[in-house]
């Protein structure tokens, strides 16, 4: 115990004595041209100091990546490294989150345990890219094995698909996090004792809390209804619980009402984007398809298009 | 003759640059490149008169330039650990590739617009919209690659799609059936990872190992939706 605390001590004294024998300026400037030497050199000062006053690990660990975050940001707003600082991360870390929105455990909090003062916008933006076009493509795919089913089905390529997925899911993961970010800090503004997310944080949380969906709309490309619903029930629950998790620790301070209204606000724009998703991309047989081939087609493929009417009923 | 003054002039500033540069004295630091580029400019001027394409034909010109577009196809269609995709990059490959995709995924009859393939200005606006997205994530991931190296390489990369899309038309002359469906996924799928390869190839390495993934998998998306449009196309 003795032999560590002087080993400690002597690492300290040294670290001051190289402070003091160092010039002050040399330092600065030599930390304004290169960055990551300026970023080490702060990461040791502050976690030594903290650790000296701080017992508790995780204090000093938290104000540690603070001080990390208030550097991260010093690149101005209209410089390219401002934006690199929001896509730094690594494959592991990316992983890491999207495995931690996946399984929600209630206590887990996911800003806490995964993004650690970190959000990223690569997770967001690559998550709402594939989702979208995961969408579109599934959309219409069930549509061909449909038509392997039926014959009198007329496929044809929807392009517009894919646009109305990619606008639809990147309004949901932009805006809704805008709102509840300026919503929380509204109530931070009546009860101070909130502490609520940052916008990028908020975003992040939505980014990817939408990663469930992704295999979920894969699955959907088999054909039975039930099936398909339980499905769409599963990843639903797994993302409103990661959500909910998420966000309680920062409404709990709030009052009851405002809290439960906020959550099943948030819920329930959730289960609107999953239901619009199945509604919209899923249905078996859409009206507009429906249309044309009586037009071209002669009377005995309209008999045997009627059929199908209550097939395109039955999931929606 | 100026040139030959000021050059007995240029070792002679050369050599004390590093000695200010270490006393990290601004004023000083500042006169110093002021000085050399006063020479600069003049020797690269008159070094490039030498080589002129002024005094050469049209037609060479555009043969060179040819030349060197075919040449960046080959380096495509086989893939080597080269960087001649990457040095002396280009966009008219590209934008001949992006052309004949989109005047081949046109459909011949524009029908409704709801119901349909995609258009011309859906598909040039997904080929240049998608590679910037992704040339602006490698470099904001922290590649060091610059900006239009990338985006010729994404662009040349869309060679072997816009072949399985030439196929693919020709195939669909014949009778159509699951057989002739089947042909044109193999054709898309060989396709799809032909670009895939050969993109990687010239990309991933400007990437830190453990970051590689992350640019590696818009790229993949890339070609993976360009690939499903030219699988799902019909012509009618």
């Amino acid at each position: 115990m003795a032999s560590a605390d002087e080993l400690t001590f002597h690492e300290f004294e040294e670290a001051t004595n190289l402070l003091a024998e160092t010039p002050d300026a040399a330092t600065t400037s030599r930390s304004d041209q290169l960055t990551p030497q300026g970023h080490v050199a702060v990461a040791v000062g502050s976690g030594g100091s903290y650790g000296a006053e701080d017992e508790v690990e995780e204090e000093s660990d938290k104000a540690a990546l603070l001080q990390e975050k208030q550097q991260q940001q010093q690149p101005g707003f209209w410089t390219f490294s401002y934006y690199q600082s929001f896509f730094d991360v690594d494959t592991s870390q990316v992983l890491d989150r999207i495995k931690g929105s996946l399984l929600p455990r209630p206590g887990h909090n996911f800003v806490r345990h995964h993004l650690r003062n970190r959000p990223d916008l690569y997770g967001p933006f690559w998550i709402c890219a594939t989702l979208a076009f995961v969408l579109a493509v599934t959309g219409n795919l069930t549509l061909v094995l449909a038509q392997r089913r039926d014959p009198s089905i007329h496929y044809s390529p929807q392009f517009h698909k894919v646009t109305v997925a990619g606008i639809s899911i990147y309004c949901y993961a932009w805006l809704v996090p805008l709102a509840l970010w300026g919503f929380l800090r509204w109530r931070k503004g009546v009860q101070e004792r909130m502490g609520p997310y940052t916008f990028l944080e908020t975003v992040c949380i939505y980014g990817y809390s939408l990663f469930v969906f992704i295999p979920m709309v894969v699955l959907w490309l088999i054909p039975v209804p039930w099936l398909q619903w339980i499905f769409g029930a599963l990843a639903l629950g797994l993302s409103a619980a990661g959500l909910v998790f998420t966000l309680w620790p920062v409404v709990r301070e709030d009052t009851r009402l405002v809290a439960t209204a906020l959550l099943s606000v948030v819920v329930l724009l959730h289960a609107l984007l999953a239901m619009g998703c199945k509604l919209y991309f899923f249905q078996s047989l859409p009206p507009e398809n429906m249309a044309p081939p009586p037009q071209i087609t002669s009377l005995p493929s309209n008999i045997a298009l009627s059929p199908t009417l209550p097939q395109s009923m039955a999931p929606s | 003759m100026a040139e030959a003054e000021e050059s007995p002039g240029d070792p002679g500033t050369a050599s004390p640059r590093p000695l200010f540069a270490g006393l990290s004295d601004i004023s000083i630091s500042q006169d110093i490149p002021v000085e050399g580029e006063i020479t600069i400019p003049m020797r690269s001027r008159i070094r490039e008169f030498d080589s002129s394409t002024l005094n050469e034909s049209v037609r060479n010109t555009i043969m060179r330039d040819l030349k060197a577009v075919g040449k960046k196809f080959m380096h495509v269609l086989y893939p080597r650990k080269s960087n001649t995709l990457l040095r002396d990059w280009d966009l008219w490959g590209p934008l001949i590739l992006c052309v004949t995709l989109a005047l081949m995924l046109q459909r011949d009859s524009a029908d409704s617009e709801k119901d349909g393939g995609p258009q011309f200005a859906e598909v040039f606006v997904i080929v240049w919209f998608g590679a910037v997205t992704i040339t602006l994530n490698s470099k904001l991931l922290g590649g060091n690659i610059s900006f239009f190296q990338s985006l010729c390489v994404l662009g040349y990369c869309i060679l072997p799609l816009t072949v399985a899309m030439l196929i693919c038309r020709l195939v669909l002359l014949a009778d159509p059936g699951p057989v002739n469906f089947m042909v044109r996924l193999f054709v898309v799928i060989v396709m799809f990872a032909w670009s895939i390869v050969a993109s990687t190839a010239f990309l991933a390495d400007s990437q830190p190992p453990n970051r590689r993934a992350l640019a590696v998998y818009p790229v993949f998306l890339f070609y993976f939706v360009i690939s499903w449009m030219i699988l799902t196309f019909t012509p009618q």
